[in-house]
C-alpha cells in the first residue's frame, strides 16, 4: 500500500529518534531538504471535468504520470491547470486510485479502452484490487482469446491461397483439411462419408433375420448368413476405401508421428483394422469366437463421421474438458452405489429367496435405483429394505443431478463459441475487404492528384483541376511525401491495374495478390514503380538490385525490387545486362520505362540470395522486370541513378 | 437378530430425517438455543474524533496546515480515528521487509498510546510527533527514555534493554553484513550499560541517561537528524 507507507513514513522516521541513544557509530546526515512548500490544490481538467486534489495525493506514485514530472508537459501556464484530452469517465478511476490505494475497474465499459488509459496515465494492470481483480483478468482473457480467433480465422482466411510451389504432399493434405478449397477434395469428402454411412449400415442390417422367400428354415437366418458374399464384397469394397484414405493421410501428413498419435487416425485404424485380421484368422471355431467379437469393432466406423461433423466434435470435446466433472459424478456415484448396496444386502439378508445374494449383486439394483431406472427384477422386500432403498434413490436423483448442469454449461459455452468463430470468419472477408479499399484510396487520391497534373510546376494554377486544390493540409502534406519518395526512388507510384496489365502473360502466383494486403506504408499496396532510368520495353526477366543509390537495403525493405515472376532462372551475365542498358541509355524524359516491382513486406530471404549483399549499389544479380512504355510525365532523371542501376 | 437391528437403523435414519425437515421449517427452533441474535447486532467500530484545530494546535509545535496535512494523511489510512496494535505493527513491518518488525513496533506502540488503551488517536500520534520533530534535546532523550522503559518504573534494566535491544537487532533480519552473532545484543547492551550505568547498580535512571547522553557528542549532533521530516 504504497499510499500508507509514504503517510506512515514521516512517522517511521521520527520514531528513529530511539535509537539514537544506542548507535555505536555516528549516523549519517539526513537526506537534503526539498523546500516543501506545503500542500497545495492541484487541477486537473480531463476533457472540461475538473478534478481537484492534494499534491500530496499525487505525489504518492511517483512512478506514475500524475506523480512525477512528466504531467507537467500537461500544464497549462493560462488556466493555472492541468489538461488532459481523455475520458473523464475513466480518470475518475484513475484519480480513485491514488486517493485510496485501489484501483477499480469499470463494469461497464470496454476493457481495452481501460487498459489504454491506465496506459496512458503510467498504471501497470497488476494494480487493481482484490475486489475487481477476477473479473478483470477474466474479461481480459475473454477479449485476448477472442482477438486471437480472429487472427486465426484471419490467417487460416488466407490459407486458401496456397503458396504457389508446395507439394503434392501439402496440398493432399490442405485437401484432406480443408475440403472446401476444391472440387476433387469435395468429392473425395462425400464419397468417404457415403462409404462410411454404407459400411455402417451394412452392419446393422447383417444382423436382422431374413425371411426365406424359397425354403423354410427351421429358424430364421440373420441376412449376413444368408448373403455372405454380398456383404464380403462390399465390407471389402468400404475397407479397401478406408485404407487408401488412410494410407493417402499418412502420406500427406506433414509429421507423421503426430498423425500416427492422433485420435481420429487411431479410429480409423481400428475401423479397418478387424477385416484384416479377419482374412488372417483361419475360420476354425475355436478362434471364431474371437473373430467374432472383433467384428464389433467395426461399429467404431461411425465415428469417422466425426470429421465430417463438427457437432460431433464439439460433443467429444465438451467431454474431454469436463473430464473432471464427469470424474467427480463417477466417483461419488461409486462412492453411494457401494454404501447402498452393502446396506440393502445386508437388510435384506434375512429374506428367504431374495435376489440379493451379495453385495456385488446388490449394486445392480442400486444403479438401477439410484438413476432412477427401476427394471423391477430387483425389489426389496423387508421394511428396512424399503426404507433404505427410497432414500437410496431419492440420492441418487441429487448425486446425479449435481455435475450435470457443469457439463452442460460448457457444452453450451464451447458451442457458441464456435458458432461465434464461424460466424465471425464469415463476416471477416467483409471486413477485410473494406479495409482493403479503405487502404487503396489513399493511394488512389495521390494518384488522382498526379493524374489531374497536380505535380506540374507550372504555376497554372487556374488550369489545376479544383480537386487539386481542395485537399486538406493533411492530404497535401502526405502526398508531397509521397512525392518526395517518388524522386529519392527515382520511380513512380501507379495503380494496381497498370501494374498487373504491364504483368500480363505472367502467371500471377500468390504474390500480387498477397502484397495488396501487407502495406500499410504511405507506398501504396501493389504499386509499381517505375523507372526513371530509361530501359526500352523488353519482355526479359531483369531484376533490379537496389536501384536507389541513396538508400540502403534495409530501410528500402517494403520496396525492394523482388521479382514475383521470374520468367528465366538463367542468370543474365553481367556483359549481357550491361549491354542493354548502353544502347538505350538515353536520357529522354518522354519514353518511360516502368519496373514491376513488387513491394513485400518481409522480404523472402528464399527468392533473393543474390539480394542479401548490401553493398555497392551497383552490385546485384539478376533483376526482373517488365518494361513497358508509359506517358506519365515525370521530371527529369538523376543520370547518376542510371548509371547505378544499370548495373 | 441382525434384522431387528437393521430395522432400528432404518427406524433412526428415519427420525434423524424428520427432524432435519422440521429444523428446516422453523418449527424446532426453540430446542436450538443459538444466539443467533447478537450476530446480527455487533457493533460497528469504535470511531474517535480528535480534538480541535486550535487545542492541538496549543498542545504540539505544529503549525494549523501541517496538523491539516499530517490528519488528512492519517484519516486517509485510519478512517475510524484509531490505530490499533496489529495495524501499527503491520505498518511498521512494511518499512523493514527483511527482518522482523513486531516486537519494536510493539514497544513503540506502547511508547506513543500515552493512556495507554490500546489504540493510537490522531492525538497521541501528533504529540508524540511533536516531541520527537520538534521537541527539545531534553524532551527527545526523555522519550527515548520512556521507551526503553519498558514497564515504565522509571529505572531501565538490564533485560529490558535487552529486550528492546533484540527488537532493534531482529530488524536487520538474517541477512547482514557481518554476520549477526547471537550475542550481538547482549554484548551491546553490556556497552551500553557500562557507558550509562554511573553508579553500577545495574539500572540506568533517567537522569543518569540525560547524564550521560548530553556529555556524548555523537548522541547530541545526531538528535537534529530528524528535525525536517515534516
Amino acid at each position: 500500500m504504497a499510499a500508507g507507507l509514504a503517510t506512515w513514513l514521516p512517522f517511521a522516521r521520527a520514531a528513529a529518534v530511539g535509537w539514537l541513544p544506542l548507535a555505536q557509530q555516528p549516523l549519517p546526515p539526513a537526506p537534503g531538504v526539498k523546500a516543501s512548500r506545503g500542500d497545495e490544490v492541484l487541477v486537473v481538467n480531463v476533457s472540461g471535468r475538473r478534478f481537484e486534489t492534494w499534491k500530496n495525493t499525487l505525489d504518492r506514485y511517483p512512478d506514475t504520470l500524475l506523480g512525477s514530472s512528466e504531467k507537467e508537459f500537461f500544464y497549462d501556464a493560462d488556466s493555472g491547470e492541468y489538461f488532459f484530452d481523455r475520458d473523464p469517465d475513466m480518470f475518475r478511476h484513475v484519480l480513485n486510485f491514488y486517493r485510496t490505494g485501489r484501483l477499480h475497474c469499470p463494469r461497464q465499459e470496454c476493457i481495452q479502452a481501460f487498459d489504454e488509459e491506465l496506459a496512458f496515465y503510467g498504471l501497470v494492470p497488476e494494480l487493481v484490487g482484490d475486489c475487481c481483480l477476477e473479473e478483470y483478468r477474466d474479461r481480459k482473457k475473454e477479449n485476448a482469446e477472442r482477438l486471437a480467433e480472429d487472427e486465426e480465422a484471419e490467417q487460416a482466411g488466407d490459407g486458401p491461397a496456397l503458396p504457389a510451389g508446395s507439394s503434392l504432399r501439402q496440398r493432399l493434405w490442405r485437401a484432406f483439411e480443408n475440403p472446401h478449397t476444391s472440387t476433387s477434395a469435395l468429392v473425395f469428402y462425400y464419397v468417404t462419408g457415403f462409404f462410411i454411412a454404407v459400411s455402417v449400415i451394412a452392419n446393422v442390417v447383417e444382423t436382422i433375420p431374413c425371411r426365406g422367400s424359397a425354403r423354410r428354415s427351421s429358424r430364421e437366418q440373420p441376412c449376413g448368413e444368408r448373403f455372405p458374399q454380398a456383404f464380403f464384397c462390399m465390407d471389402t469394397a468400404c475397407v479397401l476405401i478406408f485404407t487408401g484414405e488412410y494410407l493417402l493421410r499418412l502420406f500427406a501428413a506433414p509429421s507423421r508421428c503426430r498423425f500416427l498419435r492422433s485420435v481420429m487416425s487411431l479410429i480409423d485404424v481400428v475401423a479397418i483394422l478387424p477385416y484384416y485380421i479377419g482374412l488372417l484368422v483361419p475360420k476354425n471355431d475355436d478362434v471364431s469366437g474371437a473373430f467374432v467379437t472383433l467384428r464389433v469393432f467395426r461399429v467404431f466406423r461411425i465415428f469417422k463421421f466425426s470429421r465430417h461433423s463438427q457437432g460431433l466434435r464439439i460433443l467429444g470435446y465438451t467431454l474431454k474438458s469436463c473430464a473432471s466433472e464427469l470424474g467427480f459424478l463417477l466417483f461419488s456415484l461409486t462412492m453411494a452405489i457401494i454404501i447402498f448396496a452393502t446396506v440393502m444386502f445386508y437388510a435384506e439378508k434375512g429374506t428367504n429367496k431374495t435376489n440379493f445374494t451379495s453385495i456385488p449383486a446388490a449394486f445392480w439394483y442400486t444403479i438401477v435405483t439410484m438413476t432412477t431406472l427401476g427394471y423391477g427384477d430387483m425389489v426389496p422386500s423387508t421394511i428396512a429394505g424399503k426404507i433404505f432403498g427410497s432414500i437410496c434413490s431419492l440420492s441418487g436423483v441429487l448425486v446425479i443431478a449435481l455435475p450435470v448442469p457443469v457439463i452442460v454449461s460448457n457444452f453450451s459455452r464451447i458451442y457458441h463459441q464456435n458458432q461465434r468463430a464461424d460466424k465471425r470468419r464469415a463476416q471477416q472477408k467483409v471486413r477485410l475487404a473494406r479495409i482493403r479499399l479503405a487502404k487503396s484510396g489513399t493511394t488512389n487520391a495521390f494518384l488522382q492528384y498526379k493524374q489531374n497534373g497536380g505535380l506540374e510546376d507550372s504555376g497554372s494554377g487556374e488550369e489545376q483541376a479544383l480537386c487539386v486544390r481542395n485537399r486538406s493540409a493533411f492530404e497535401q502534406q502526405h502526398h508531397h511525401l509521397l512525392h518526395c519518395l517518388e524522386k529519392t526512388t527515382c520511380h513512380e507510384f501507379t495503380d494496381e491495374l497498370t501494374f498487373s496489365e504491364a504483368l500480363g502473360a505472367v502467371s500471377p502466383g500468390g504474390r500480387t495478390s498477397r502484397s495488396t494486403s501487407v502495406s500499410s506504408q504511405p507506398v501504396g499496396p501493389g504499386s509499381l514503380l517505375s523507372s526513371c532510368c530509361p530501359r526500352r520495353a523488353k519482355r526479359r526477366a531483369i531484376r533490379l538490385a537496389n536501384s536507389t543509390a541513396s538508400v540502403s537495403r534495409g530501410s528500402m525493405q517494403e520496396l525492394d525490387m523482388l521479382a514475383g515472376l521470374r520468367r528465366s532462372h538463367a542468370p543474365q551475365s553481367r556483359s549481357s545486362l550491361n549491354a542493354k542498358p548502353h544502347d538505350s541509355l538515353d536520357l529522354n524524359c518522354d519514353s518511360r520505362d516502368f519496373v514491376a516491382a513488387i513491394i513485400s513486406i518481409p522480404t523472402p530471404p528464399a527468392n533473393t540470395p543474390d539480394e542479401s549483399q548490401p553493398s555497392s549499389p551497383g552490385g546485384g544479380g539478376r533483376a526482373g522486370s517488365t518494361l513497358r512504355n508509359s506517358s506519365l510525365g515525370t521530371p527529369c532523371l538523376f543520370p547518376e541513378t542510371v548509371k547505378i542501376s544499370s548495373l | 437378530m441382525g434384522i431387528q437391528g437393521m430395522e432400528l437403523c432404518a427406524m433412526a435414519v428415519v427420525v434423524l430425517l424428520f427432524i432435519a425437515v422440521l429444523k428446516q421449517f422453523g418449527i424446532l427452533e426453540p430446542i436450538s438455543m443459538e444466539d443467533s441474535s447478537d450476530g446480527e447486532l455487533e457493533l460497528s467500530t469504535v470511531r474517535h474524533q480528535p480534538e480541535g484545530l486550535d487545542q492541538l494546535q496549543a498542545q504540539t509545535k505544529f503549525t494549523k496546515k501541517e496538523l491539516q496535512s499530517l490528519y488528512r494523511g492519517f484519516k486517509n489510512e485510519c478512517p475510524t480515528g484509531l490505530v490499533d496494535e496489529d495495524t501499527f505493527k503491520l505498518i511498521y513491518a512494511q518499512f523493514f521487509p527483511q527482518g522482523d518488525a513486531t516486537t519494536y513496533a510493539h514497544f513503540l506502540f506502547n511508547a506513543f498510546d500515552a493512556d495507554g488503551n490500546g489504540a493510537i488517536h490522531f492525538e497521541d500520534f501528533v504529540v508524540g510527533l511533536s516531541i520527537l520533530l520538534r521537541g527539545t534535546v531534553h524532551e527527545k532523550l526523555k522519550w527515548a527514555f520512556n521507551l526503553y522503559d519498558i514497564n515504565k518504573d522509571g529505572y531501565i534494566t538490564k533485560e529490558e534493554m535487552l529486550a528492546i535491544m533484540k527488537s532493534i537487532y531482529d530488524m536487520m533480519g538474517r541477512h547482514t553484513y557481518p554476520i549477526l552473532r547471537e550475542d550481538a545484543p547482549a554484548e551491546h547492551v553490556e556497552r551500553f550499560f557500562q557507558k550509562m550505568d554511573r553508579n553500577q547498580d545495574g539500572v540506568v535512571t533517567i537522569e543518569e541517561f540525560l547524564e550521560t547522553c548530553q556529555k556524548d557528542e555523537n548522541i547530541m549532533s545526531s538528535m537534529q537528524l530528524f528535525e525536517n521530516v515534516i
